[in-house]
């Protein structure tokens, strides 16, 4: 995504104009050396101050604020709040990726990283302490070198022993030595699997939606009429590498399959757009369920130059399970989200589908159609405790007609949220003082 | 005379080569290998002290050693626990649990008598 900046645009567009900075200082009351700072880039603009200005220089204010890279000024903040002892200049953030987008990609990367590592080393640590099989493997390592530590002993420092009872330990011997073989065997190959795992910081998740990703999304292969098998497709999968990753892709690609083939391109496409994305009417024309219907328009390709449309899913817990990001609504790469995500209204009221026109909380909030909707996951039984499954899409403005609706305002996370009032507020923001 | 520990183990080999070690060395060893009955066991047998593997089938070692805490025949009883896991947590829990002694494995057969001795006043 280019990252112009604000206050250069207003720069080159006064210049453009032929205007003076104390003319358009002035003309919006402030003074010419607050406007320098504003056009370097040095203070940061918004609101009302930044309407003005874009009236006075005759362009609507989506041509100045526009081109902030929402993801990375998110990864930013994210980064400032694990790191809360160091006074980081955290309400500058967005010039700082826009001043130095390099440096600021390097600390957004490193970020990413340093989290990786911490949950891996996490995952490690909560294994060694306690997996069921390596605790089995080990207890029996220590048992046999036990008993062929004690017979050893016995046989070399009993004087007149009988042969009944020496025989007896040799034998003994032996078998625990068998055991011991085959133990030890059993603990190296689960440290292979251990050492194989780490050499991909990514959790599983992640993995698959780095796959999906570099393909926008869109798996050409689950498309066919005969559509290639997922068993095929995992083995052209070499990004997922690990035994939960491969897993996951499997759940994922039969859903994918299993929805295609019932939604088949571009009948799909050609018909959401001319419904323009309902997802009620979409589902009653393809007899599918809605979380279908949802995802299935999160596959379709992003034509050139369009908005991509967002998919997130979340299980009973509020845990996020998939994401497929968009522009302009930064979603937690862990962690918790925006309790005020329809996602969460619909958890709340499964099997009733929630339609919101969602405003992100930014300096200029982009706004986006929502869909959201709860279904049982897994099998309906009796005595079962029953868990849903939340999906929700995020269509942008260029995708679909906006209806007439209120704008419900929500953010990403509350570390990074800059509501200075909000019921559903957890904990403190890095943005707000006092927050 | 001569003294009585109950060892309370699963593994076979190890019953064998300790049950050996401790009788040569003067002890009436009676052993038992399951956790569910080792409290019966411990009151019909009453040893001067018992040796309690942590991880018995049926019923833990920790649990067996909480038992016999809570039954008054038994609190004062010496307990020599052994485990197959050197973790704090668990020689944490031998201690709240009671244990005399703890022991981790693998451990020498003069360990095991020295600590015997100890625990017994022999």
């Amino acid at each position: 995504m280019p990252r112009g900046l604000t206050g250069s645009r207003i720069r080159a567009r006064r210049m453009a104009l032929c205007r003076t900075q104390r003319e358009l200082a002035s003309e919006v009351g402030i003074s010419p050396a607050y406007l320098s700072l504003i056009e370097h880039d040095r203070r940061r603009i918004g609101g009302k101050l930044l309407g003005d200005i874009a009236r006075r220089l005759g362009v609507p204010v989506g041509s100045l604020a526009e081109g902030i890279d929402s993801e990375l000024v998110a990864s930013l903040h994210h980064a400032v709040a694990g790191m809360p002892d160091i006074p980081v200049e955290a309400d500058r953030a967005e010039e700082f990726s826009g001043r130095f987008p390099g440096w600021a990609e390097l600390v957004a990367a490193q970020f990413r990283r340093i989290d990786d590592l911490e949950r891996k080393v996490e995952s490690l640590a909560d294994r060694l302490a306690h997996d069921p099989d390596l605790a089995v493997s080990l207890h029996e390592v220590l048992n046999t070198a036990t008993a062929i530590r004690s017979a050893a002993s016995i046989l070399v420092g009993t004087e007149s022993i009988e042969d009944e009872w020496r025989d007896r330990f040799h034998r003994n011997i032996h078998e625990d030595s068998q055991r011991l073989a085959e133990a030890g065997q059993s603990l190296v190959s689960y440290l292979d699997v251990v050492e194989n795992e780490r050499k991909d910081p990514a959790s599983p998740q992640e993995e698959l939606e780095r796959w999906l990703a570099a393909r926008d999304h869109h798996v050409a292969g689950l498309e066919l009429r005969s559509p290639t098998t997922v068993d095929a497709l995992l083995a052209e999968t070499p990004g997922m590498r690990s035994i939960s990753g491969r897993a996951l892709a499997g759940r994922y690609f039969e859903r994918y399959r299993s929805d295609a083939l019932r939604m088949p391109m571009p009948d799909f496409r050609d018909r959401a757009e001319s419904l323009d994305f309902d997802p009620v009417a979409l589902a009653g024309e393809f007899g599918v369920d809605l979380a279908a219907v949802l995802r299935r328009a999160a596959a379709l390709p992003t034509p050139e130059g369009g908005g991509r449309i967002g998919l997130v899913t979340c299980d009973s817990s509020g845990t996020l399970t998939f994401r497929k990001p968009v522009d302009g609504f930064p979603l937690p790469r862990f962690g918790a989200a925006c309790p005020l995500w329809p996602l969460f209204r619909a958890l709340g009221r499964p099997f009733e589908p929630v339609r919101a026109l969602v405003g992100i909380y930014g300096r200029e909030p982009v706004r986006f159609l929502v869909y959201a909707v709860a279904q049982p996951q897994g099998k309906v039984g009796f005595h079962a405790p029953q868990v849903f499954e939340g999906t929700m899409l995020m269509l942008p403005a260029d995708r679909v007609t906006f209806p007439d609706l209120p704008v419900l305002p929500a953010g990403t996370s509350c570390r990074i949220c800059p509501s200075e009032s909000c019921d559903a507020r957890r904990e403190m923001s890095i943005l707000v003082e006092g927050g | 005379m001569c003294k009585r520990v109950l060892l309370i183990e699963d593994e076979h080999n190890i019953i064998q080569a300790i049950g050996f070690v401790l009788s040569r060395a003067g002890w009436t060893v009676h052993t038992h290998a399951d956790g569910a009955t080792a409290q019966a066991e411990v009151i019909r047998r009453a040893p001067d002290v018992v040796i309690l593997d942590a991880m018995l089938p049926n019923r833990s070692g920790f649990d067996v050693l909480r038992d016999l805490r809570a039954d008054p025949g038994t609190a004062a009883l010496p307990v020599l626990m052994l485990t197959a896991r050197g973790q704090k947590r668990d020689r944490e829990l031998a201690r709240r649990a009671g244990a005399s002694h703890y022991m981790t494995k693998p451990f020498s057969n003069d360990e095991v008598l020295d600590c015997l001795r100890e625990l017994t006043g022999k």
